[in-house]
């Protein structure tokens, strides 16, 4: 039998980020300071994680302006849609082989 | 063990991000009670000026429409009568909203967000055209189809709303529809279907999800 760990995804592996995947995955996009709330964490820390989740082309950001103020938006990739997924079907597993 | 622990634990934290975020779940059981008790007093008001007015004017039973032929002063009775619903409206609205405000504070949601503007549009929408519709039905003097057409067009905009706020919201909005169509076919009884739909059945839902969400987290509080 395979070590069901090894299916779930390391870049995963924060509250943080799983938070952001998870609110990503269900809005088409939301913005730093919705996040920042949502998530509840300063801004240095979203920023650190959101960093990571771009590094691996999960999230693909969006900078605007909104008059002069900077707006910017976040969005799931595919890549990081299909990522969420198998670490969602992995968790899936590890809870099954509790039976 | 642990692993799978930790792996509920991530799954319950994923589906309430994905709750929090796409749905405004702040709007408070208390909100449907206070709009119930607002709808109720405005249509015991208006049930009063309507006898009122039967008592002082004779009017007639129209066998063939099912409907009172209304004679002098009935513009005045009318013009009354909707000024009272606009009344009862923003009643319920500030009533609900005041309660609503107090729960997103306490669970420190801001009440302006973008879940609560997503719902807040869906929820506008057809209510406006709706709201549209009836203006003219009144302008064209078909009196009978207002009850029905303000449940009708408020269960709509509870069913839309539903996929923007807690999900119980849908079946109070068929409740509404339900009357609303009922009521179609019952016309002279519209004050008591909206009594009925606008009052009593938001007073249960009120309560039903005060008792499901509230206070619950009242006493897991205090414990």
């Amino acid at each position: 039998m395979n070590n069901p760990i090894q299916n779930l995804n390391k870049v995963f592996d924060s509250r943080v980020r799983l938070g952001i995947m998870s609110t990503l995955m269900v809005n088409d996009e939301i913005n730093f300071n919705d996040l920042k709330q949502l998530i509840d964490v300063t801004d240095g820390n979203l920023a650190s994680h959101m960093k990571s989740l771009e590094d691996s082309a999960y999230v693909k950001v969006n900078k605007g302006f909104i008059g002069r103020k900077t707006n910017t938006t976040y969005a799931v990739t595919k890549a990081g849609q299909k990522a969420f997924q198998q670490h969602l079907d992995a968790l899936e597993k590890m809870i099954k082989t509790m039976k | 063990m642990a692993h799978q622990n930790q792996s509920l634990q991530d799954l319950q934290h994923i589906k309430n991000m994905m709750e929090r975020s796409s749905r405004f779940i702040s709007l408070s059981g208390l909100s449907g009670i206070s709009a119930g008790l607002c709808a109720l007093l405005g249509a015991s008001i208006a049930h009063s000026k309507i006898s009122l007015y039967h008592h002082e004017h004779s009017t007639l039973f129209n066998e063939d429409r099912g409907t009172y032929i209304f004679r002098t002063g009935v513009y005045s009775l009318i013009n009354e009568l909707v000024l009272i619903a606009l009344l009862t409206f923003v009643a319920a609205f500030i009533s609900s909203f005041l309660f609503t405000y107090l729960r997103s504070k306490k669970a420190g949601i801001p009440l302006w967000g973008s879940t609560s503007i997503r719902l807040f549009w869906n929820t506008i929408i057809p209510l406006f055209a709706g709201g549209l519709f009836l203006l003219r039905c009144l302008q064209f003097g078909q009196y009978e189809l207002i009850a029905p057409g303000c449940l009708i067009f408020y269960g709509l905009a509870l069913v839309n709303a539903s996929k923007y706020t807690l999900g119980e919201v849908r079946y109070l909005g068929y409740g509404q529809l339900i009357l609303g169509i009922i009521n179609l076919w019952m016309v002279g009884y519209g004050l008591y279907f909206w009594a009925i739909g606008f009052g009593i059945l938001h007073i249960i839902y009120g309560l039903l999800m005060w008792f499901k969400y509230e206070r619950a987290s009242i006493t897991s509080k205090n414990e």
